[in-house]
């Protein structure tokens, strides 16, 4: 008997989708029938999958990652692959080799990125529900930008067998929706450990949110809310915070010192393992035909030059430095010891709280065309990048609007603490709804 | 401090064409991004000591290989199963 | 003969022995198949694929570090080796760096100069082996690469010793008894083409040291060595200075070439492999139990069997080789031991060498009842090698193979049996047409003698006893007096 699918024809105005399944089938489960859409660095046999690349046009996988197994199983219906910045590099979908994505709040703004394509398809309706990936704040970004939920669980929570890898050792495959309870649903469709991926932990989650956070000791950290983050967002942050005291919570003061060096050790980290996992696009097994008359150096670099984006080859000559002989002590090695310091800073922290709170973004979206210089590009991530050096969760959920443009309210937690922030999620979603 | 010469053999060293118009460019972020990344400098502490996830392995059992066209099927270019590449010269 | 001037150092990379590859399920049984037929996401370098470490294959190079006295240290990782080449699909090695499973041991040697020599081990690594790459095409053409990923994440252990030997020849015995050890070990089958894979460092004191690459035969290692020895005393001799750089060897003409034109300086930026997680195997240690090890296997050749040094060695040196001795001898091991020895050592690995054959294709029994019959005297020797030619040959055809007893009986083989009338006529005839070594024989050349028997021998077309015609031919020359 024929699997049952569902048709699935959006009004794609956003530039959300790079493939569309207009046919979408389903087996039965707990998500049976529901649309979801997949980030296009997830493998998915069949489908095209590209991490927004020109270097992956046409490049069909022949296996399923291990989270689009557990969909199917689930009974959800794969209705696309959406837009994100090239690789996962980049703030703001701006990096696509395809066209940016447009936030539904405002078209002339950017959705936020890596994952603006899976935020925006949600923002808009077009799917219930959308995975997308979060190496430095690449799904919470979005979701803060344009007004959904967005969930990086705890790193090896989530498998990552099948996940087309830019950073192995920061990044995790997370759940997107328009409310904490779709968020969580699908969370548990893809949580739990996968015997090809050496990384994961035997942690299934299975948990309905709760709105009881009497007792809830939350940490603010004075770094959060200082001298870069827009004055409004952390106002309407604050606002927020305030609503979960009226829940029954408490507010603690505190302090993360290793933020000073964080996003440099981000950075570090980040292009480092990139220039090592992007340099196996060659031409020769998928991708872009290698032209096998010329010498095999300059066939690999003309392919490389041609269908790399600029910000790629940008971070992929970044990582390589690091990385160099000479060089290896002063950034590489360093990265590590400060990510242990973050990670220690955590540790500490959230051994008198609960969770930790303040905005997910320092700034509301911006306009498109607004951040041309890598640089202040890369600032802009520096509230989100310390939680995947540390690999504890954390979650962004809409709190309210400056000037019209969402805001995102971040929550950490301890490792394997998804569940209670969840719950302070939903807490407030609940008050405010 | 690195100098175009310097970006020009980190582009050596990753295979990554850039063209003579970018060099300057990209020696500009490259700069800004590095001292920015001196703030590193300073980090004092003891790394990591690996605590958990010991010893992950699997046993030594064989299992199905991808059906030879699958492993094709993407390529640019084969020659009698084999995947056709340029050669090293 | 040791010159104390060359100094070498090997790195030796094996394959292990294993069922799956070191980071997927695919099996290692590829060479008979067609190309990228063993392959999967994982080993292709598929994006999104992960490495999942075997336990075998670390297990075996415990048992290997523990044969060779290696300490395993407390905490290894891996690493990733990157740089860009068709067979490496997904441009890093996924190797083992600063952390390597094991390190110290020695393995020993006879030396040059005799005695025991014990060659030291810096460490003991595993890692994954690269595809196959096939060069095709010609100038005119156009050149261009086939690559097979069959081989691609087979499970390598690597081997690196102390510049401690000072001659070709003690690298070769280094490398036959890293070998042997291996098989032994029961991690390693060396007949498996391209399973072993050696790089050495030469110099001669007080010059530059010479990296040979890629040396993949026994023979060819000390063929390279020799040849670089040679090559590098020559410059020497001539005023010159030998360069350090990284030489290819070229089996085929026996000689090694510069690779400097061909490869860049490598920066292999080293860094821990992220997907992979610590390995703690140290207490793993205690727990292996080793088996027989070829020095110890020799001493109880020589107790239990009664084998010369020379012969307990020779036997010894290879698993298939010392198997093979025991099986033929178990039936009868007082009757069978010395003569088994002689025959399997002294001819049975020649004839074998010369026909590039296998001793697996040789079964025991068959064996076992030649040696009987040589011993029992029904035939000769030198039939015997006939025998055993024929024996070869029929298997080595595939097809059908008889019995010694039935090559025997088909060729009339069986030794004439003491009729001295015959004999006695052939000796007069052989005596007769040779009078200038019987005449040498009187004078005291006893070589003359044994040119004789071997006359002697041609007429009866082997199949006469030289013992039986030597003193039949010394009766009969007394006899006649001149």
């Amino acid at each position: 008997m024929a699997q049952p699918e569902i048709s699935f024809e959006p009004d794609d105005r956003y530039n959300a989708f790079l493939t569309v399944c207009n046919r979408a089938p389903h087996r039965t489960g707990s998500l049976a029938g529901t649309a979801v859409a997949v980030k296009d660095n997830i493998s998915t046999k069949g489908i095209e999958t590209t991490c927004a690349s020109r270097i992956l046009k046409g490049y069909v996988p022949p296996y399923d990652a291990h989270v689009v197994d557990l969909l199917k199983q689930s009974g959800a219906a794969i209705v696309g692959k959406t837009n994100m910045d090239e690789f996962g590099m980049g703030t703001t979908t701006e990096n696509s080799a395809f066209g940016p994505t447009l936030n539904p709040a405002d078209t002339g703004r950017v959705p936020g990125g890596s994952s603006g394509g899976s935020a925006a398809a949600v923002a808009a309706g077009m799917v219930r529900m959308a995975l997308g990936t979060d190496t430095g704040g690449s799904i919470r970004c979005p979701a803060a930008f344009c007004g959904i939920v967005g969930l990086k669980p705890t790193y090896g929570r989530v498998s990552r067998f099948g996940l087309i890898a830019y950073a192995n050792s920061l990044e995790q495959i997370g759940p997107m929706a328009n409310n904490v309870s779709d968020v969580s649903l699908l969370m548990q469709v893809i949580a739990g450990h996968d015997r090809r991926d050496t990384t994961s932990y035997d942690r299934p989650y299975r948990h309905t949110p709760s709105a009881d956070i009497r007792g809830l000791k939350i940490g603010i950290p004075q770094e959060y809310f200082g001298a870069g983050v827009d004055k409004k967002v952390a106002e309407t942050v604050k606002r927020a915070i305030f609503r979960l005291e009226e829940l029954g919570a408490t507010s603690v003061p505190c302090s993360i010192p290793s933020m000073e060096y964080a996003l440099a050790a981000y950075y570090v980290t980040c292009t480092s393992e990139a220039s090592s996992n992007l340099a196996r696009f060659d031409g020769v097994r998928y991708g872009p035909a290698a032209d096998t008359k010329k010498s095999w150096h300059d066939a690999y670099r003309e392919v490389r030059k041609t269908n790399f984006g600029t910000e790629v080859r940008r971070r992929i000559m970044l990582g390589t430095f690091a990385l160099s002989s000479g060089y290896y002590g002063k950034y590489y090695a360093k990265a590590q010891v400060a990510r242990e310091n973050v990670k220690k800073d955590f540790a500490r922290i959230l051994a008198d709280v609960d969770v930790i709170a303040g905005p997910t973004m320092p700034t509301t979206a911006f306009r498109l065309g607004e951040k041309s210089d890598p640089l202040s590009m890369y600032l802009a991530d520096i509230l989100t990048v310390p939680v995947n050096l540390a690999g504890i969760p954390a979650i962004s959920v809409p709190c309210g609007r400056v000037e019209g443009m969402p805001v995102g309210l971040q929550i950490m937690g301890k490792h394997f603490g998804d569940e209670r922030i969840i719950d302070v999620a939903y807490a407030y979603e609940q008050a405010v709804a | 401090m690195v100098t175009e010469k310097d970006v020009h053999h980190i582009a050596g060293l990753a295979d990554i064409g850039i063209s003579a118009g970018e060099l300057d460019t990209f020696t500009a972020q490259f700069n800004a991004i590095l001292d920015y990344f001196d703030v590193l400098d300073r980090v004092q502490g003891d790394g990591a000591e690996a605590r958990d996830l010991i010893n992950v392995m699997r046993e030594d059992v064989v299992e199905p290989s991808l059906p030879q066209e699958e492993v094709l099927r993407n390529a640019a270019a084969q020659e009698d199963g084999f995947i056709k590449a340029p050669r090293v010269m | 003969m040791t010159d104390p001037q060359v100094i070498v150092g090997l790195e030796v990379h094996c394959q292990l022995n294993t069922e799956s590859k070191l980071f997927c399920g695919c099996s290692t049984d590829y060479r008979n198949d067609g190309p990228n037929t063993h392959v999967c996401p994982v080993c292709l370098g598929l994006p999104g694929s992960m490495p999942v470490l075997n336990k075998k294959a670390i297990g075996y190079a415990m048992r290997v570090a523990k044969a060779i006295s290696c300490e395993v240290l407390p905490e290894s990782e891996f690493s990733r080796k990157n740089y860009f080449y068709p067979d490496l699909d997904k441009a890093y090695q996924i190797t083992q760096y600063d952390k390597p499973l094991a390190q110290g041991g020695y393995l020993e040697i006879e030396g040059d100069e005799g005695g025991g020599k014990r060659v030291r081990i810096t460490r003991i690594h595993v890692e994954e082996d690269p595809g196959r790459l096939v060069h095709m095409g010609n100038a005119e053409r156009g050149k261009y690469s086939l690559v097979d990923y069959n081989r691609a994440g087979i499970p390598l252990i690597e081997i690196v010793s102390e510049p401690d030997m000072r001659s070709p020849k003690e690298a070769r015995k280094f490398l036959n008894k890293l070998r042997a050890t291996l098989e032994y070990l029961g991690v390693f089958d060396s007949e498996k083409e391209g399973s072993l894979r050696v790089d050495a460092n030469i110099s001669i004191v007080g010059s530059e040291r010479v990296e040979v690459k890629n040396i993949t035969s026994y023979k060819g290692v000390e063929k390279a060595l020799t040849f670089e020895v040679t090559r590098q005393k020559n410059i020497l001799r001539r005023g010159l200075a030998v360069d350090r750089e990284t030489r290819h060897f070229l089996e085929a003409r026996g000689i090694t070439q510069s690779a400097r034109s061909k490869e860049q300086e490598h920066d292999y930026r080293y860094f821990p492999e992220p997907d992979l997680r610590p390995l703690h195997v140290q207490s793993w240690v205690a727990g292996i139990t080793l088996p027989e090890l070829p020095d110890a296997r020799r001493e109880r050749f020589i107790a239990q069997y009664g084998c010369s040094l020379n012969h307990a060695r020779t036997l010894t040196g290879e698993l298939r080789l010392a198997n093979f001795y025991e099986n033929v001898v178990s039936p009868d091991p007082g009757g069978l031991a010395n003569s088994a020895a002689t025959w399997i050592a002294d001819t049975l690995i020649g004839e074998l060498n010369y026909r590039g054959m296998s001793l697996d294709t040789v079964h025991a029994k068959d064996f076992t009842a030649l040696v009987r019959l040589i011993t029992k005297g029904t035939i000769t020797d030198k039939s015997g090698v006939e025998v055993l030619r024929v024996m070869l040959d029929q298997r080595m055809g595939g097809g059908a193979h008889e019995t010694p007893a039935a090559i025997i009986s088909r060729l009339n083989l069986a030794k004439t049996a003491g009729d001295d009338g015959a004999l006695a006529a052939v000796i007069s005839e052989v005596i007769k047409e040779n009078s200038k070594a019987v005449e040498d024989y009187r004078n005291g050349k006893n070589g003359a003698l044994n040119f004789l028997v071997g006359q002697a021998m041609k007429k009866t077309r082997g199949r006469s006893d030289p013992g039986e015609l030597n003193r039949m031919i010394i009766r009969m020359l007394g006899d006649r007096e001149a």
